[in-house]
């Protein structure tokens, strides 16, 4: 805690040496009559720092300086940094500002048109399935006894990292010529059936991509299903054997009182899921890297910056990227706040 | 009645078992070629084992000592370690000051300040990485283990320390009281009362954060560069993808060690580790 010791220093030589300070005032050759207005003056600070209450900032000091050094100076800094050139230092003699330049690249060059287009396709597939299918499996899961077990194993992506779930797709996409075994699980299957086959990762434009987003799906369902299945579990039981009795089948109940008191929490989770897609990098760029026409947003920010160092441009995609996370992180904080207050 | 019943539910299990299958078997097959020889790994596919599953002969360790020793995964698991923990301890002491400064302290601009802290999770990471980079070259923190531990410190606080704050916040305030009149001060009574009392939240948070870093690759590989010195485990995997991407022997053993420590906390602190999500997102 040495923020905290630091803090409790200052006060005590504010209130402790008001002698030493009105010495060097009179050193400086000034007035008697100023100095004593000016030694009041600083005992008024002083009285007023003793009053703020360093103690409570102490606990909090850490964590605002570190938001403010790594969160709130970088996005301005980036934002600056949008209407520069390339190069890495902002005001070195390298890069000049450019105006609107950076901004006009990023809504017409063509590559970064076709990475728009593939992160709307993402947006639209992945947020729907993950969403979709952990609602299914957690009301489906809910009526039998191996729940615990199925569920088990589709939460596991959760807990390992996006290389790691790469390689194990790369590996279940993996291709190899005709007439050779097929290795990789999925070109065996089309064998098996009499196909031809198939380059998973490299038929574009479709293929490709929604083989990508398969694995996003995979890795993230998992989330979705556990949170849904903690408000399903919340509806209170006699809810559904009413509909029931009122000789309502499965999928009516399912229509009628299940879905409109899972919807609140779905809504959460899927703009959370839009979140994380837009930000999503590691599988595109372990299992592309963005080649064969399915680069995304956040890989293609890496690349500008890392691979071709305009940071510039970069800078841009990243604010971009803002923009575009902007409206659903501020629906979902707004609940944030909006539980503060209905808990306190 | 109850054959009819049963006969009722054959699809319900079909469909769950489809599901079970499509999430078990590709991590199945990862770990089943990790332990096969890399001729038969080329020659025959992973399933071919499964009929005789259990006879030996055709699994051996070779793989795994391949990657830890001559493809340095050793070294990656160990900078993985020496980049997660500490990252991960920093932030929870960090979050748990903040939270019981928000959650109990007052003082001016508290809840305007908390509110901001909470507003903060709307930057993208991306957004952060030039300008961080920019002060750690001229700082000499660039490819150096507290660089990343101050990165994934700052990255997490929006969200853990609003967690710990809801959890901090339930605490009845007679405890406080009653510590008050016994004189002790307010760190004191952080140490003492808030921290023992706020195991399981602080555990959730722990897990949630050592997780989220082990598994990170952008952030390790911007701060860490290309040195294979620190680089974790995420990031020398990703290179062995580029560089080596056909040899299925390698790649599935050092994914497979990869997974090795989520998968044991993941097993071993799923009660933890499912409360820290649901609160994440439930609340979030």
């Amino acid at each position: 805690m040495p923020s905290f010791r630091k803090r409790k220093e200052t006060r005590q030589g504010q209130n402790v040496t008001p002698e030493e300070s009105s010495g060097s005032l009179t050193g400086d050759g000034e007035p008697h009559d100023e100095s004593a207005a000016r030694l009041s003056w600083l005992r008024g600070i002083a009285a007023r720092l003793a009053r703020v209450r360093w103690n409570s900032w102490a606990f909090v000091a850490p964590a605002l300086l570190l938001m403010g050094l790594f969160l709130v100076y970088p996005a301005v800094a980036s934002l600056v940094r949008s209407f520069f050139g390339r190069g890495r230092e902002l005001f070195g003699t390298t890069t000049q500002y450019v105006g609107l330049k950076n901004w006009a690249y990023v809504f017409t060059n063509s590559t970064m048109l076709m990475a728009m287009r593939n992160s709307a396709l993402w947006v639209g597939i992945f947020s729907v399935s993950t969403v979709g299918l952990g609602t299914l499996l957690a009301v489906l899961l809910d009526r039998v006894k191996y729940e615990r077990i199925v569920k088990s194993i589709i939460f596991i992506p959760t807990a390992i990292s996006a290389v790691g779930i790469s390689i194990i797709w790369k590996f279940v996409f993996a291709y190899r010529a005709p007439g050779i075994n097929q290795i990789g699980l999925l070109n065996a299957i089309v064998v098996h059936f009499g196909g031809q086959p198939i380059g998973w990762l490299i038929e574009r434009p479709w293929i490709n991509n929604i083989c990508l987003i398969v694995v996003g799906v995979w890795m993230w369902t998992g989330f979705c299903m556990v949170i849904i299945s903690a408000a399903y579990k919340n509806i209170p039981r006699p809810l559904l054997e009413a509909a029931r009795i009122d000789g309502a089948g499965e999928w009516k109940v399912f229509r009628h009182v299940t879905l409109p008191l899972l919807a609140p929490t779905a809504a959460v989770v899927g703009t959370t899921m839009i979140v994380q897609v837009l930000k999503m990098f590691e599988i595109v760029y372990v299992l592309t890297n963005g080649n064969y026409s399915t680069e995304v947003i956040a890989n293609r920010m890496y690349k500008e910056a890392f691979n071709l160092g305009d940071y510039g441009r970069a800078s841009t995609i990243a604010i971009v990227l803002l923009i575009l996370i902007l409206p659903f992180m501020v629906l979902n904080i707004r609940r944030f706040i909006a539980n503060e207050g209905g808990r306190a | 009645m109850k054959l009819r019943r049963t006969a009722a539910r054959i699809p319900l299990h079909v469909t769950l078992l489809f599901f079970g299958a499509l999430w078990f078997v590709p991590t199945l097959g990862l770990l089943l070629t990790s332990f096969r020889d890399s001729a038969d790994i080329a020659q025959s596919g992973w399933w071919t084992v499964l009929p005789k599953l259990f006879s030996g002969g055709q699994y051996s360790l070779e793989n795994y000592i391949g990657v830890l020793s001559q493809h340095g995964l050793f070294t990656s698991f160990m900078n993985s370690l020496k980049l997660s923990v500490p990252a991960t301890a920093i932030s929870t002491t960090v979050a748990s000051l903040a939270a019981y400064g928000f959650a109990w302290m007052r003082f001016r601009g508290r809840r305007y300040m908390f509110m901001m802290l909470v507003a903060l999770m709307v930057i993208p990471l991306q957004l952060t990485l030039i300008p961080v980079l920019g002060i750690y070259s001229k700082l000499g923190l660039a490819g150096t283990f507290p660089g990343v531990w101050l990165a994934h410190t700052a990255y997490g606080l929006p969200l853990t320390t609003y967690l710990m704050h809801n959890y901090m916040s339930g605490i009845p305030k007679d405890l406080f009281d009653s510590a008050a009149i016994d004189g002790a001060g307010s760190f004191t009574v952080f140490l003492r009362i808030v921290l023992p009392i706020s195991v399981p939240a602080l555990a959730s948070v722990f897990i949630f954060q050592f997780l989220w870093i082990w598994n990170d690759l952008l952030v390790a590989l911007v701060y860490m560069g290309a040195n294979p010195k620190v680089a974790p485990l995420t990031v020398t995997l990703s290179n062995m993808v580029t560089n080596m991407g056909q040899d299925w022997e390698l790649l599935t053993a050092g994914a497979f060690v990869s997974m090795l420590l989520p998968l044991v906390v993941f097993f071993g602190l799923q009660r933890y580790f499912v409360r820290g999500i649901l609160a994440g997102s439930l609340k979030g």
